[in-house]
């Protein structure tokens, strides 16, 4: 007699309804008229994505362990699970703008079709819209909602898939430049495929020295039996895979490639919701199961934080492409917020929880809204990413100018802005636990960033526009919705943030 | 009997499969020394198993059996995709994408 794993059905209820839509996007795919599918798919995947959305935050308070112990819901996993339900939900109206590219799509009509063929070019000009994009994205997000409140490595290991196969074909999909988007593609797929290797071997490992894979039989038996050298190696091996996963220095090869080669609603969906999805995974992960063993992996995340700082703030003053210019930008954010991480004391006290969940919020709304800027500033061949090109954009379109303006600030952490208030909260968390040296780095780190953050506003308000500049397009419907939400929650962030910082604090609890 | 050998084979296995990763060219072949990878952690998995008397890494390694056949689809399309514009799987050639 087998006996039935309890199941929480309404625990499970927001990825039960992310993973429903996604689903009927694939039966959609197959069977309904091609003609009138793109809106279809497009409220198919809303609804799924911002349904989730209310599912969390119907279930705000509750902390149990379902599914035979294999996730966790708690108030982590929720906040989490909503901020990557709304990101996602914001990063789907960008996939369906179609207002902005003359061919009305930043996707490709066919993949399948080799780039610079005569079919290609024939199809490069029709209306015709490909709409696999929305289940592959919506698939995307229920991984990633089930990433961060997987309470089991194997559950950890089996999200980590569905979250990252989607995202390897989607960002092998744009319409321009397809060579480009391709090459990113391989390059993403192929050291992805490398770091989960890397993450499940470190599982097997875990698995032989405590002969479990559940994240509370790993604490008690680091509690009971001590630290062994197979589970440091182990658990090393597991955190490169997530490091990898939330483009830290030294494993942050792939970023700028992959930010640059994708298309542009796509790399505003990955740098905004994978990283929340990865910071979600490695705290869960070093607090819930090895939150008894600090010593094996603080001294590991210390170094990398520096590491990834240095090298984001730095290797972004020479960059020339925006997007690769954000790439770094988000690596030098990843070891900020590292430092949040190491905020989180012993046994779960301290505020590096809240802070870190704050930051991602406030990080996630302000990477979508600078690509939805992106998305606007174009040339004859899609978008004019080249810093050149941005010369005297004020002068072109001032409220443009303003928004992107208002998101850098942001991003660089100026005060009266979201970045600014996340910052603030993962360095006082890691003060508190006594990291000074490291929010000192972070400190100088931040100031160098600024730098090129001001570059591109210094640029943009006082350089002579070029004569053939690039055109700011008229955004339709969706885009707008996405500047106005995002550029309204970077402000009220920085201006009022004390309930969402409340909300953070309350749900900052993990079960499990 | 010593299940030592089995986790010493599976670690070799898996260090072959990750220099093969750094030093071979082609993404095809890249592509088999990260299959290679994953089966030595199964090979790990059904050991670890065997010597902590559970069942649980058997299942553990369809798991990791499953995934790998869903990452061989998506990995291969995105190969011949690039293939069939290119004409070659070189990952050397792929490297419009720089600095």
């Amino acid at each position: 007699m087998i006996e039935a794993p309890d199941l929480s059905l309404a625990a499970l209820a927001p990825l039960l309804f992310v993973f429903g839509a996604a689903c009927v996007g694939v039966l959609i795919e197959a069977f309904w008229p091609r003609d009138s599918r793109h809106p279809v798919q497009v409220a198919v995947a809303l609804v799924g994505t911002l349904g989730g959305l209310v599912c969390t935050l119907l279930l705000a308070g509750r902390g149990e362990v379902t599914a035979a112990g294999a996730l966790a819901v708690d108030g982590a996993a929720l906040f989490l699970q909503a901020t990557i339900a709304g990101l996602g939900a914001l990063a789907l109206l960008l996939f369906a703008e179609r207002a902005l590219d003359p061919a009305r799509s930043a996707f490709v009509t066919s993949a399948a079709v080799p780039a610079g063929s005569p079919r290609d070019r024939e199809l490069a000009t029709s209306e015709r819209v490909q709409t696999e994009v929305y289940p592959l994205a919506t698939f995307a997000i229920g991984g990633m909602m089930l990433f961060v409140a997987s309470n089991d490595l194997l559950i950890m290991f089996v999200a980590l898939e569905v979250l990252s196969l989607p995202l390897y074909l989607i960002s092998g999909l744009a319409r321009r430049r397809r060579l480009l988007s391709q090459e990113a593609a391989v390059k993403y797929f192929l050291l992805g495929a490398f770091a989960s290797a890397f993450f499940l071997y470190g599982l097997a490992l875990v698995y032989g020295a405590t002969g479990s894979v559940r994240l509370r039989d790993i604490r008690e038996a680091n509690l009971a039996e001590g630290t062994d050298l197979l589970l440091v190696l182990g658990l090393a091996l597991l955190v490169v895979g997530l490091l990898f996963k939330a483009s830290v220095a030294p494993f942050h090869t792939w970023t700028p490639d992959v930010y640059q080669g994708a298309p542009t609603p796509v790399t505003a969906f990955m740098a905004a919701c994978t990283k929340v999805a990865a910071f979600g995974a490695i705290l869960r992960l070093l607090y819930v199961a090895f939150g008894t063993a600090e010593w094996t992996w603080r001294p590991l995340i210390y170094g990398v934080a520096i590491v990834s700082m240095v090298v984001g703030a730095v290797l972004g003053l020479t960059q020339t492409d925006l997007k690769r210019m954000l790439a770094y930008s988000s690596i030098a954010h990843a070891g900020f917020l590292l430092t949040g991480v190491l905020g989180l004391g012993a046994g779960g006290e301290g505020s590096g929880l809240a802070a870190t969940m704050f930051y991602l919020l406030a990080y996630g709304i302000t990477t979508i809204g600078v690509f939805a800027v992106l998305t606007l500033v174009r040339d004859g061949d899609g978008e004019a990413s080249h810093l050149s090109q941005w010369a005297g954009l004020a002068a072109r379109s001032p409220l443009t100018a303003a928004v992107m303006g208002l998101f850098l600030l942001a991003l660089a952490g100026i005060p009266l802005t979201a970045g600014f208030t996340g910052k603030f909260a993962v360095f006082r968390a890691a003060i508190e636990q006594g990291a000074w040296p490291l929010v000192l780095v972070a400190l100088l780190a931040s100031a160098v960033a600024a730098f090129f953050y001001l570059r591109v506003i210094v640029l943009m308000y006082f350089s002579p526009p070029a004569a053939d500049g690039p055109t700011v397009g008229v955004p339709g419907l969706p885009t707008t919705i996405v500047l106005a939400v995002t550029a309204t929650a970077t402000l009220a962030l920085g201006v009022l943030p004390g309930s969402v910082l409340d909300l953070a604090e309350r749900a900052a609890k993990f079960v499990g | 009997m010593t299940l030592t050998y089995y986790l010493v084979l599976a670690a070799i296995l898996f260090t072959i499969g990750a220099v093969g990763v750094l030093v071979r060219r082609n993404a095809i072949v890249v592509f088999m020394c990260v299959e290679l990878m994953l089966n030595s952690v199964n090979l790990t998995l059904v050991t670890f198993a065997r010597a902590t008397g559970t069942i649980d890494g058997q299942i553990m390694a369809f798991f990791v059996m499953v995934v790998a056949a869903a990452e061989v689809v998506v990995g291969l399309a995105i190969i011949m995709s690039i293939y069939r514009t290119r004409r070659s799987a070189s990952i050397d050639d792929a490297n419009l994408l720089k600095y």
